[in-house]
């Protein structure tokens, strides 16, 4: 699944821009697809064809390479993106009744991102902060020791955020 | 946690103590004077040899003893040599790495300087985790620092040794923490793992001979060479010397990284330094070896800890999660949930552990949804061996370890599953019922009104119940009730 849409001239500048500074090296496709993904947030099918001419490569050895890691992502995320962590110290304490809360009032699964590109719910493994389990991650802000009575409380402050500004 | 006497402080020394981001204070504290020495000696056999009678074994997980690996690399010729550090820490619930790269990266950088020296290499790759910036961006600085400082990059201290570091990034897959898949990783390829022989020492990074080390390993290397072999082989047990970095989660009291002697009991970990079982319920289990690994009981609790007693209680040391669980946790849910990761971690590229730790998932499925049969518990065992003998590398070659440890282990718990259709931790929710004692039920209406499904009639003042067919199991009814009238059972 994959948004599709057409990159500007300016994106396609910027993504040759970055192949050309790991010197259009295959061995160094990971890099310049975590350089692509900081810079668009995501790695759309049209990028990745620009990466293979780039590097001359197919565009199925790219797309092999995208779909095999976890980190990088075809769908852009939401503007608040929000991750569970199912880490085993988290799991122990409760985190699968916290992500079925968070599914359930956001009406998302893992992985996907709401029509109105507010939110998008994502699973993670251990984000190291296992002393605080069960933990979430809203962007970069972190939430320890929730219960699921709190999930409301943060899908509502976000979503008071996304209405102000 | 620091004080605790039971604790010993090697591979995290300076990790709180020194200021990671400068490196006259890592110097401070004897920062590279280990690598100094070792130039100045100038006889990487001699050094191997410390490492080797130090006894020091792989923390990554394996337990390979270190200085022989690193003999093995010095002896295959080659024009260009690789040092790597593995720094993928793929266990979920553990993060004794990401502690020692973001607390003390200068110690990183000078063992693989040292074991660039023995192996005769001169170019060092760190693959780290993308999901670690903070650890990243102390890395980079830490090398910038040493370069500038002459204690990387060219003729070291003027001894004429060129050593140089470079980070890899990795990308979310827990496979590529195998040493193989890691190496094709770091080309830029998908990390799927290959058949070993040959091992990286032989043919690994670009096809040049390679050593592997794993972040906690590195860190002990330079206090071995300032204290001396003899010193840290008189820590530990006769075959697992120093201590180990573990990640204390769980239902416990005190949670977080504790580094200890080997040998020390798991009773000494738990009540002593983890303060013992939270709200004083009833130890149950430990978990170690995270996905790999296998759960060990009460009666381990006097066993002293190191890589061979771990194994024969039919767990294993891993890479240092360690996961206390009381009795409310489901022995099965839990084998259900390393197999899910298993499932979604496996690259696909052998299929018994494709397609067989997703039959094994569904099977543990079947038993939490209370439609499991005694057969079904016949397939888990026997589906486990054969993965186990078939798969093709060390991901699916471990994976059925949870199933085979808590068949092992709770084999009572299984069967209540799949005869009587109860859990008796009361976690797998399809086989719970929430019902309405109507002698304590005073009808305040507190519970219908929170039940998000409607699934609870009763007239005011008159005992409720609840609707079996309709009730999804929340529990946000005995939450709300204040006359404890709702139980599970
Ligand atoms: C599926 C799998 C995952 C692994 N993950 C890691 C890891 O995250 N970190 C690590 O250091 N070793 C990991 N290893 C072990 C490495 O393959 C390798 O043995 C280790 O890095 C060697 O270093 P050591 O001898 O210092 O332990 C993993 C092995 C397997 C089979
Ligand atoms: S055992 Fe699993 S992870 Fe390892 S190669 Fe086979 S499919 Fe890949
Ligand atoms: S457990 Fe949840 S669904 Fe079932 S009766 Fe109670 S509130 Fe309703
Ligand atoms: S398991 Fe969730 S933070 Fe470690």
């Amino acid at each position: 699944m994959s948004v599709k849409i057409h990159i500007s001239q300016k994106t396609r500048t910027k993504i040759e821009e970055i192949c050309e500074s790991f010197s259009n090296n295959t061995g160094e496709l990971i890099n310049v697809l975590h350089k692509t993904q900081d810079y668009l947030g995501y790695l759309p099918a049209e990028a990745q064809e620009v990466i293979a001419q780039e590097l001359g490569i197919s565009t199925a050895k790219v797309y092999g390479v995208v779909s095999f890691y976890s980190f990088f992502t075809m769908i852009p995320k939401g503007r608040f993106p929000i991750s569970i962590c199912m880490g085993t110290a988290c799991y122990v304490r409760g985190a699968e009744r916290i992500l079925d809360e968070f599914k359930h009032l956001l009406k998302l699964n893992v992985g996907e991102t709401g029509a109105d590109g507010l939110f998008s719910l994502a699973s993670l493994r251990c984000v190291g902060a296992c002393g605080l389990a069960p933990v979430v991650l809203v962007g970069e802000k972190v939430y320890g020791r929730l219960a699921t009575d709190d999930v409301r409380n943060i899908v509502e402050e976000y979503q008071n955020v996304g209405f102000t500004v | 946690m620091e004080n605790n006497k039971k604790q010993l402080r090697i591979a995290l020394r300076n990790c709180g103590f020194i200021n990671p981001e400068n490196i006259e204070d890592y110097i401070a504290h004897s920062g590279y004077a280990a690598l100094a020495s070792v130039l100045e000696t100038n006889d990487p056999q001699a050094t191997i040899d410390v490492i080797k009678k130090s006894g020091l074994r792989g923390r990554g997980g394996g337990g390979f003893p270190t200085g022989l690996k690193w003999e093995i690399a010095s002896k295959n010729h080659a024009d260009q040599k690789y040092v790597v550090c593995n720094a993928d820490e793929g266990d979920p619930g553990a993060f004794m790495d990401r502690s020692i790269l973001e607390g003390d990266p200068h110690s990183i950088l000078e063992a693989m300087a040292i074991n660039g020296f023995c192996i005769g290499a001169s170019k060092g790759l760190i693959y780290i985790r993308a999901e670690y910036p903070l650890a990243i961006e102390r890395l980079l600085i830490a090398i910038k620092q040493a370069e500038e400082a002459g204690l990387l990059g060219r003729n070291i201290f003027g001894l004429g040794f060129n050593f140089d570091i470079e980070l890899r990034y990795g990308a979310g897959a827990f496979v590529c923490g195998e040493e193989t898949a890691l190496i094709h990783s770091m080309e830029g390829d998908r990390g799927e793992p290959t058949f070993k022989p040959p091992f990286p020492a032989q043919s690994g990074y670009l096809g040049k001979p390679t050593n592997v080390n794993n972040v906690e390993t590195f860190a002990n290397i330079p206090v071995i060479i300032l204290k001396g072999w003899e010193w840290f082989a008189s820590i530990g047990t006769e075959k697992s010397k120093g201590t180990k970095v573990f990640a204390l989660a769980g239902k416990i009291d005190n949670v977080g990284l504790i580094e200890v002697p080997m040998g020390i009991t798991l009773r000494e970990v738990i009540y002593e330094i983890g303060g013992g079982i939270k709200d004083d319920r009833k130890f149950k289990a430990v978990q170690t070896g995270g996905p790999s690994g296998g759960c060990l009981t009460e009666k381990f609790l006097d066993t002293p800890i190191d890589y061979d007693n771990l194994i024969d209680a039919g767990s294993m040391m891993g890479s240092g999660g360690m996961i206390v669980m009381d009795e409310d946790d489901c022995m099965v849910s839990v084998a259900k949930f390393y197999l899910d990761f298993t499932v979604e971690e496996s690259c696909g590229k052998c299929s018994p552990c494709r397609i067989g730790n997703k039959r094994l998932y569904e099977i543990l499925d079947k038993i939490t949804e209370g439609k499991g049969t005694m057969e079904d518990l016949d397939h888990l065992k026997n589906l486990s061996k054969v993965i186990k003998d078939t798969a093709l590398c060390g991901l699916g070659q471990t994976s059925p370890n949870p199933v085979l440890s808590t068949i092992e282990n709770f084999w009572g718990e299984y069967v209540y599953h799949v005869v009587d259709k109860k859990c008796p931790a009361g976690q797998c929710k399809a086989l719970k019922s929430y019902i309405i004692n109507p002698d304590l039920c005073i009808g305040c209406t507190a519970c219908a009104r929170a039940c998000p499904v409607g699934a609870i009639k009763g007239e005011k003042k008159m005992p409720h119940e609840i609707n079996q067919a309709n009730c999804i199991k929340c529990g946000a009814c005995v939450e709300k009730c204040k006359f404890n009238a709702i139980s599970i059972k």
